[in-house]
């Protein structure tokens, strides 16, 4: 429609929501009060993995699809050794599962703290960057990053580097790290856990925007821990089934607007996964202090309010750091590295739980050790339709506001998904249309 | 506390995403004790992954992570030269096409299909490339993802001026300076640390497990020699030689006419046979 025509039709261009990890576009379009499309579009340009993992020795797996993404590869190395794992008939148990899941707890922290105070609170306070942020909050950027390289430091000394560890293979690890080694971790854990709780208390006080939705939540739970790396695909509507029946409960479908697949509940809708959708279903198995916490700053679960989800980083970060802690006080150095791996033909599914929630791999193998076929389905793809959902009840709300400012809150509501779209296929262009 | 030159006389920086997993423009934000300061002594101009404003160019720097893979990219690699007085490829994706310039040796309307549902949706390139393959690059920064330590070595250079320290030599080198006891004498266990260039730290044999080549090809590898080793030391078949060179760096010569000569006296001894 001509603009001279309608003198009520604005249109924002903004190339590039930044503060996020990739590429993607948003196109508001909006008529007098009414929402007539709200398209959250992923335009990274495709890279084709789970074609070229065809031939592959299973091997290679973890190391490949760690490059999937550079802020969570530990997520994609846990999900395919697992799934690796079930094809083969192996269980990974004792210390090298926990120190599996303290791999994990590093990456949570420091997926976390990146998320939270680097890209997502400058929303929350009104600059453009932290950059920008640390001129009149330098203290809290400074801690920030100090319990972000804590977590980082877990994973550098169980993986050899931040980004794209090499130490984690199929059956477990290269080499297992002695008690001394770990023991250096536990000191900058210790040293960066009364940022970690005073961050949350500070966190509480920010104004979040109001918009409750009705969510699907859907987590992983296992019956005696927080889920990290192995349990059942729950949802907060009841559903409870083992990770190899995913494709029986959920499915991808290709929209023209988005090089990453949409995930959808079938025969159902929209679905949310990530740190809000996981406090919502394991919060029982939440140590009392942090729910004490929560009741003290305020935080209830349910919990209905993506804006939120910055408190749930929180809490998982917090729960993440000192639970490393038990695990490195536990630890006694296994005898071997990895448990005996015996390649047999067979199709395995592995997920776990990323810093963006549920990671689900698939894998068909070969007598040759060889990957017939592979299935991916990452957390931001299966979060794009509700990020959609959410734009089209946030925007009228915030349709009173100046183009500008109502961009930033719509911008605002896609960093609550800490949508990383360099694993869902990346450039975040948005584009706001009134009628 | 160093005095800081006034904003307008900070050079300026910009950091670009391709085709990539955001892993190697995030080593910048990795620097946790660096990551302020360097802020301060230069002017992040363009950066989206960090932050909201973007300054206009010319830049005096620009960052390049990530291969060309699409028709858009193609468009906005020119541009970037365009705006940047300095152009730095960093890692391998940018430097040799990365992993996912696999595809370059096979059908990508069949790699389309494969992934997805209505591949009329897509639009890709036939091969992912190399920044080099578009637009002059003045220094490459490799590895799969870039060592932080040298990308605030890269940057300090340029902006004084001089040239980047970064060796060329083996990994072979890093492991006897580190005093890391060879994995393929101790271990039995192929390493390509003897024809990739140094940088990581040598990790991997540091973990008892063989170098994957993150790093490609150092200065004068000798390719052939080291994959003949593999197969008479280790007993490793053609295909798999060929699955190791075809890694991070696969398309990156010499590694890549290497794995195609490999792959051909297979197909020509399986012929024979």
């Amino acid at each position: 429609m001509n603009k001279a025509m309608n003198p009520q039709m604005r249109v924002i261009d903004v190339h590039g929501l930044a503060r996020v990890e990739g590429e993607g576009s948003l196109r508001l379009q909006l008529e007098g009060d009414r929402v007539v499309k709200a398209q959250f579009g992923i335009f990274e340009p495709p890279r084709f993995y789970e074609a070229f993992l065809r031939g592959r020795a299973y091997a290679e797996v973890p190391d490949i699809t760690a490059r999937i993404c550079g802020i969570c590869p530990v997520a994609y190395q846990m999900s395919a050794c697992h799934a690796i794992e079930m094809a083969f008939g192996i269980t990974v148990g004792g210390q090298l599962r926990a120190l599996r899941r303290l791999m994990y707890c590093g990456e949570w922290i420091e997926s976390h703290v990146l998320h939270m105070f680097l890209l997502h609170l400058p929303d929350f306070l009104g600059y453009e960057s932290a950059i920008s942020m640390a001129a009149d909050h330098r203290d809290t950027v400074v801690a920030a990053l100090q319990l972000k390289k804590a977590g980082n430091e877990i994973v550098r000394v169980l993986g050899g580097r931040e980004v794209h560890p090499i130490n984690v293979r199929v059956g477990g690890f290269y080499r297992v790290p002695t008690r001394g080694e770990l023991e250096g971790v536990a000191e900058m854990l210790q040293a960066a856990r009364p940022f970690a709780l005073q961050a949350l208390k500070f966190l509480a006080t920010l104004e979040y925007p109001d918009l409750e939705m009705d969510y699907d939540c859907v987590a992983l739970r296992h019956s005696d821990e927080v889920a990290l790396n192995e349990g059942h695909l729950t949802t907060s509507r009841g559903l409870d089934v083992p990770i190899n029946q995913f494709f029986d409960y959920f499915e991808e479908s290709h929209e023209p607007h988005s090089n990453a697949l949409h995930g959808r509940l079938k025969g159902g809708g929209t679905y949310l996964v990530g740190p809000l959708a996981r406090l919502n279903i394991n919060w029982d198995l939440y140590p009392q202090y942090i729910k004490d916490l929560a009741t003290e700053i305020g935080f209830a679960i349910p919990c209905r309010n993506q804006f939120k989800s910055l408190l749930a980083r929180g809490f998982e970060t917090l729960y993440a750091l000192d639970h490393a802690l038990e695990l490195i006080r536990h630890y006694e150095r296994p005898d071997v590295p990895a448990v005996e791996v015996r390649p047999r033909a067979g199709v395995g599914h592995g997920c776990t739980e990323a810093p963006r929630g549920i990671l689900y791999h698939r894998y068909e193998i070969g007598t040759d050790g060889l990957v017939r076929s592979a299935s991916i389905v990452p957390p931001t793809a299966q979060n794009q339709p509700q990020i959609e959902a959410d734009l089209a009840a946030f925007a009228p709300k915030v349709m009173h506001l100046a183009q500008d400012e109502m961009t930033r809150r719509c911008e605002q509501l896609i960093r609550n998904y800490d949508p990383c779209i360099s694993c869902a296929t990346h450039f975040l262009r948005v584009t706001l249309e009134r009628k | 506390m160093s005095a800081k030159p006034p904003p307008q006389t900070r050079p300026k920086l910009a950091v670009y995403k391709f085709s990539s997993c955001d892993g190697c423009q995030l080593q910048l934000l990795e620097l946790e004790d660096e990551l302020l300061e360097l802020a301060g002594e230069i002017e992040i101009a363009y950066f989206l992954e960090a932050r909201r404003q973007v300054l206009p160019g010319p830049y005096d720097v620009g960052l390049v992570e990530g291969s060309i893979s699409t028709p858009a990219e193609e468009k906005l690699i020119r541009q970037a030269r365009k705006d940047c007085k300095v152009l730095v490829a960093i890692g391998a994706c940018a430097t040799s096409g990365g992993i996912q310039a696999l595809r370059n040796w096979a059908d990508v309307g069949e790699f389309t299909a494969c992934v997805y549902a209505h591949p009329e949706y897509i639009s890709t390139l036939d091969v992912a490339s190399p920044v080099a393959g578009y637009v002059y690059v003045d220094f490459e920064l490799r590895g799969c993802p870039v060592n932080k330590h040298q990308l605030v070595e890269v940057l300090s250079a340029l902006l004084i001026g001089r040239r980047p320290q970064i060796p060329t030599y083996s990994v072979c080198l890093e492991c006897k300076r580190e005093g890391t006891p060879c994995v393929m004498v101790s271990r039995k266990t192929p390493c390509l640390g003897p024809i990739t260039q140094a940088g990581c730290g040598a990790i991997c044999p540091k973990f008892h497990r063989g170098c994957y080549g993150c790093f490609g090809p150092m200065e004068t590898p000798n390719i052939t020699s080291l994959c003949g080793y593999f197969e008479e030391q280790f007993g490793m078949s053609k295909p798999e030689v060929v699955r190791l060179l075809r890694g991070f760096n696969g398309y990156l010569e010499p590694f890549k006419t290497a794995s195609d000569d490999y792959e051909q006296s297979h197909e020509s001894s399986n012929a024979r046979h």
